[in-house]
């Protein structure tokens, strides 16, 4: 049995166990300025793609259904919720994940005032508020606390962090 | 979730022909145009919707706001919710409709959902989203468990014994109250349908929720030039403060010269199976003083015909306050 994991063979390579290997369409994604050319089942969310696929699991899947803002990524630049798209409309698109944000060595301002900030306690939703408030930095959004909670409402944190993670995005912001 | 071809049309007359193959374009349709995808993939992984081939029209250009030779704006089916509600003209011009986008879903949500999907969006009754219990909407003559069960977030206007869905959209009652239009090209050509005829009644047919039929694509809504010097309100009522559809909202246009109610336009939302235009209320208000009198008056005409359910007799006030407090606020300025 082959053990070792290759994020080049899709989950829908074939064999005759898997008929959903005779509907995989090939496509080629852009993620973090690297392409990746695959072979997905039409029904593949750009979140299993990247998650499953891709092997880079940065983003998190929480709900599922839009609901909970875990999965958000940035495509062309603007915050969006991978479990509510399709790998496959995704041809020629710039995709940014976590992983092509910032590095443990050299994070990204946002990161850092997280850190900085104690803005989460389980991190499972972390990774979603990251790139929410970072796509919100070039968003229309007032000054006050108020208006950053009103945006980040699509980030569920189910540890209750939210009083940390708007000190941290408004700690940004007042520096950008 | 059903398996699908994904089909990405060349040019819009691909996209009629193809989606034209379809048995219904109402619920059940096995041809989807796929837009923003916020409810559409929601619905097909709870195997509410389960279409055979889903049409990507998001490169079909469709994504442009435009000044309109009329003085009006012209809104293409695929521009996305928040590019509406910050658009320069929008924000001027047509502000009830931006603050209704910016009260609905979230960042995230609004970047993807488009101006035409939001016109279909579908009702978040829990009957519907739950393929093991009945519902007439999803599968006809299953019948109603809502209606003596978990409705307190359900319609108490334009209901019939069918079906009590709450249409969810906050953008269609800002749309109602401006009169939008929606264009659509189909298979016989296209046509223009104006807003209160774009959304259907349940009645004894509440898988049919709009006029749209097997092939028609959307590619545009029209608002009419704006009414000079008018006051634009929408506000939102609901169980928390963001992120969370109505129970009760309204939108309202409203003109005022020398106290008096010149042009006034309300639609409600949270409250109607469809966006809710209310003329009752209109009548009430036409000619007459903008104060609280008045607009209470127009709040009871607007509730006149409410049939509440089990468990939101509450919204019938609810939608009252919500109104009468949104046409004081356009009354101030």
């Amino acid at each position: 049995m082959a053990t070792t994991f290759d994020p080049t063979v899709s989950a829908t390579a074939g064999s005759a166990e898997n008929p959903a290997a005779e509907i995989a369409v090939p496509i080629t994604l852009r993620i973090n300025g690297k392409e990746h050319s695959l072979r997905v089942d039409p029904r593949t969310t750009l979140l299993d793609c990247i998650r499953e696929t891709v092997a880079l699991t940065g983003t998190k899947k929480g709900c599922d259904h839009g609901q909970c803002g875990a999965c958000t990524i940035h495509v062309d630049g603007r915050r969006v919720l991978s479990c509510l798209s399709l790998a496959l409309a995704h041809d020629g698109k710039e995709i940014t994940t976590l992983e092509g944000i910032g590095t443990p060595e050299a994070m990204h301002p946002m990161q850092a005032a997280f850190l900085a900030c104690d803005a989460y306690q389980c991190g499972y939703c972390t990774s979603g508020q990251i790139m929410s408030a970072i796509a919100l930095l070039n968003e229309p959004c007032g000054p006050e606390d108020a208006a950053v909670k009103e945006l980040m409402s699509g980030n569920i944190c189910r540890c209750g962090a939210y009083a940390n993670i708007v000190a941290a995005i408004q700690q940004v912001r007042q520096r950008v | 979730m059903h398996i699908f071809e994904f089909i990405r049309p060349a040019d819009p007359a691909t996209a009629i022909n193809t989606a034209a193959q379809a048995r219904t374009a109402q619920q059940g349709a096995d041809v989807r145009f796929l837009g923003g995808g916020t409810t559409l993939l929601d619905l097909m992984k709870l195997n509410v919707e389960t279409p055979d081939r889903v049409l990507d029209i998001n490169r079909l250009r469709l994504d442009k706001i435009e000044d309109a030779s009329d003085g009006g704006l012209t809104i293409g089916a695929t521009v996305r919710n928040s590019d509406l509600a910050n658009h320069a003209r929008v924000l001027r011009d047509y502000a009830v409709l931006s603050q209704a986008i910016l009260s609905g879903a979230s960042g995230q949500i609004r970047n993807m959902a488009t101006t035409a999907g939001n016109l279909v969006q579908r009702t978040r009754c829990v009957y519907f989203r739950d393929t093991a219990m009945p519902c007439n909407k999803r599968d006809p003559g299953t019948g109603c468990p809502a209606i003596t069960g978990s409705n307190r977030t359900l319609a108490i206007l334009g209901t019939s014994d069918q079906c009590i869905a709450t249409n969810p959209s906050d953008m269609c009652v800002a749309m109602a109250a401006l009169e939008a239009v929606i264009y659509v090209e189909g298979p016989r050509g296209s046509r223009a349908i104006s807003f209160a005829d774009f959304h259907l009644l349940p009645g004894n047919t509440p898988h049919r929720e709009t006029v749209l039929e097997p092939g028609d694509l959307i590619t545009h809504v029209t608002l009419p030039p704006p009414i000079a010097g008018s006051k634009q309100v929408y506000l939102k009522l609901r169980d928390r403060a963001s992120y969370e559809f109505a129970l009760a909202s309204s939108a309202v246009v409203m003109k005022v010269d020398d106290g008096n109610i010149r042009d006034i336009r309300i639609a409600l939302g949270g409250v109607g199976t469809k966006p809710w235009r209310s003329p009752e209320a209109e009548a009430v208000l036409a000619g007459k003083p903008a104060n609280a009198e008045s607009f209470r008056y127009a709040a009871e005409a607007a509730m006149r015909d409410a049939k509440p359910q089990s468990e939101n007799k509450f919204k019938i006030e609810l939608a009252k306050r919500c109104l009468m407090h949104t046409l004081q606020t356009a009354a101030n300025g």
